[in-house]
């Protein structure tokens, strides 16, 4: 029985089944091979990786008895802190109502503390997605902010009245931050879309505003809105000191936040412009529903930059005699018998903002990843 | 006169250039260009790329403004007057190279959005139009779907769909099907033939010579900023009047 010839050498071939597709290899490194290929794949990478271990090594258990194991917690008396040779945390222990409420009176604490409960739970419920509708956000907003002022101003229900002047700490911090986002970000979009407008004195207003507020330092804003301001105002009228701070925290944010804005505004193609502009759309319907939802989902990260820097600014309250968190706990830390400690104060205040940080600058991730940024 | 009523007249053309010309800079993109495109005319513009055509349609729905001539729209001439290119952009649909969907919003919301927002369309009566629409273009299926997740042909299919949501007199199409791959050009063809085939007066800029044979009432070739040659599809077919017309069709024709 003889064979098929086999086919000429130039016919071609035809795949007769479909392959079948074996699952794709499993791959386990070892730890040792993981170490040789990231600590130690190359000389100068071995090198540093020894100088980082040895650095841990002398680091860590240092730190960590500094921190937890020698430190004192809760003590009155700053000779024990002297006594043991750990951290002193005893400082916060002790001064943690001045630094977290200023000069707030003492026996009405409880009062920003709730309003910090309530601002917080606001902020939370609107960085929600499912609540972002304008039936949910702007009553909750209205309601929140009425009663944390009567919290805080008090002279109704039978509280206590006080005033701006009186308001200090995290709270402080707080409504700086709220407000200056509250007064900025609208005059940003305003900002950012003159700036790009066809009309010469719209956008040469824009252009000269931002330019000059941009070039000039945040304390210098700020000295400007707190007093010489009130200079140009009809006698008579006076607005409040934090009022004014916050107005100039909002402008001087706004200016920065425009340019980021316009930034996302060039990034979008011309191709969806001339889109809306060929279905009939008119200016601001195009602007709000077309244009602005994609550019903020662009620069989202440089939004939040901003945002966080703006968060950190607010301790230039102090320009106008305000303590927030961070000014009070300089001023609870000169008490002569706990001044040796302001290492402690200051770690635990730059905790503080870490936390406020951090929480703001995960949620830039969590909303750049429900945008879908970087998979179109 | 810029403000005239719509002309009632079933035999004067819905769209009328006279003398256009258009320059971008130093650049002359446009000369001396005369059109008249009539109800339920199907108009297709071919030439080779720099030639103005683009422009020519652009400046029908003032994506682009000319600076010299009349343009003449429904009887709303284009000038600078903003109501008069609202107008007109409302009764004008165009469709693009690049199809110039909204990416944030789902299909059906791209095609709800115009009419909600100019026609203030209740939300009801936008969706259901929609639908009927989608259905037209053989995609009702895709309709919560966003842009990106759909094919080329689909995408373009949607952009069509969008542009006749606002129920337009004319339909402009720039190069509809030049980003799409061979496989799905047939099926964005195919739904401008059907609209061709309902009365919509079309202004096409394509290089498909096969779908121009079968619809187009008028060819046009423009090359280096004017008109070359105009003439009925026939015509223009078997016995192309100029030596640059000729050229360009065999280059185009042969593969």
């Amino acid at each position: 029985m003889s064979r098929a010839p086999s086919p000429p050498a130039d016919a071609g071939w035809i795949q007769q089944r479909k392959p079948s597709e074996p699952p794709p290899p499993v791959e386990r490194i070892g730890f040792l091979r993981w170490l040789r290929d990231n600590l130690f794949s190359s000389v100068p990478n071995s090198i540093i990786s020894v100088l980082g271990i040895i650095a841990l090594v002398y680091s860590v258990p240092r730190a960590v008895s500094w921190v937890f194991i020698d430190s004192v917690w809760y003590t009155a008396d700053p000779g024990t802190c002297r006594a043991a040779g750990g951290a002193c945390w005893a400082v916060i222990t002790e001064k943690h109502r001045v630094m977290f409420f200023g000069l707030y009176p003492f026996e009405e604490h409880w009062r920003p503390f709730l309003a910090l409960i309530l601002y917080l739970g606001t902020l939370v419920i609107s960085a929600m997605p499912r609540f972002w509708r304008w039936r949910i956000l702007l009553p909750l907003w209205i309601a929140a902010t009425a009663a944390i002022l009567v919290l805080m101003l008090g002279g109704v229900f039978g509280l206590r009245p006080l005033e701006t002047n009186d308001w200090g700490g995290l709270p402080l911090t707080m409504v700086v931050f709220t407000g200056t986002m509250v007064i900025g970000t609208p005059i940003a979009v305003l900002l950012a879309l003159g700036r790009r407008s066809d009309m010469p004195v719209i956008k040469t207003i824009c252009v000269i505003f931002i330019e000059g507020v941009r070039a000039v330092p945040l304390v210098t804003v700020l000295f400007c809105a707190a007093v010489v301001f009130p200079l140009l105002l009809p006698p008579g009228i006076t607005i409040d000191k934090l009022v004014r701070v916050i107005i100039g925290m909002g402008i001087f944010f706004a200016c920065f936040q425009a340019e980021v804005i316009r930034g996302g505004l060039q990034a979008i193609p011309r191709g969806q412009y001339e889109a809306a502009d060929s279905l009939g759309l008119r200016y601001w319907q195009k602007t709000r529903k077309i244009i602005l939802p994609q550019a903020i989902r662009i620069v989202i990260p440089g939004l939040m930059n901003h945002v966080i820097s703006s968060f950190k600014n607010s301790t230039y309250v102090i320009i106008v005699g305000l303590f927030d968190i961070l000014n009070a706990t300089s001023a609870s830390v000169a008490d002569p018998n706990w001044i040796a400690y302001y290492t402690e104060a200051y770690l635990f205040v730059a905790f503080v903002y870490f936390l406020g940080a951090f929480a703001l600058s995960r949620y830039s991730q969590f909303l750049e990843q429900r945008f879908g940024e970087g998979r179109r | 006169m810029a403000d005239a009523a719509p002309t009632t007249d079933a035999l004067a053309p819905i769209i009328r250039l006279t003398s256009v010309s258009k320059w971008f800079g130093s650049f002359q993109a446009l000369r001396n260009v005369d059109l008249a495109v009539g109800r339920g005319e199907k108009v297709v513009v071919c030439g080779p790329s720099g030639s103005g055509k683009s422009t020519m349609i652009r400046c029908i729905n003032r994506l682009e403004s000319h600076q010299r001539g009349r343009i003449v729209v429904d009887g709303i001439e284009l000038t600078d007057n903003l109501r008069n290119i609202e107008s007109v952009r409302s009764e004008v649909g165009m469709v693009f190279q690049a199809f110039n969907l909204f990416p944030h919003l789902t299909v059906i919301d791209n095609l709800t959005l115009a009419p909600m927002l100019v026609r203030r369309m209740p939300k009801q009566d936008a969706a259901d139009l929609a639908m009927d629409y989608l259905k037209r273009v053989r995609i009702p299926e895709q309709a919560f779907k966003y842009p990106g997740q759909l094919s080329g042909g689909q995408q373009q299919r949607v952009a069509i769909a969008r542009s006749l949501c606002m129920q337009p007199k004319i339909m402009l199409f720039d190069e509809p099907t030049s980003a799409l791959d061979p496989e799905m050009i047939k099926e964005v063809l195919d739904v401008m033939v059907e609209l061709a085939e309902s009365g919509m007066t079309m202004v096409v800029v394509t290089h498909e010579m096969g779908f121009a044979r079968t619809v187009a009432d008028k060819m046009v070739f423009m090359d280096d900023g004017e008109i070359v040659e105009e003439a009925p599809t026939e015509a223009f077919f078997d016995r192309p009047g100029s030596e640059r017309t000729r050229l360009f069709m065999s280059q185009i024709l042969t593969h």
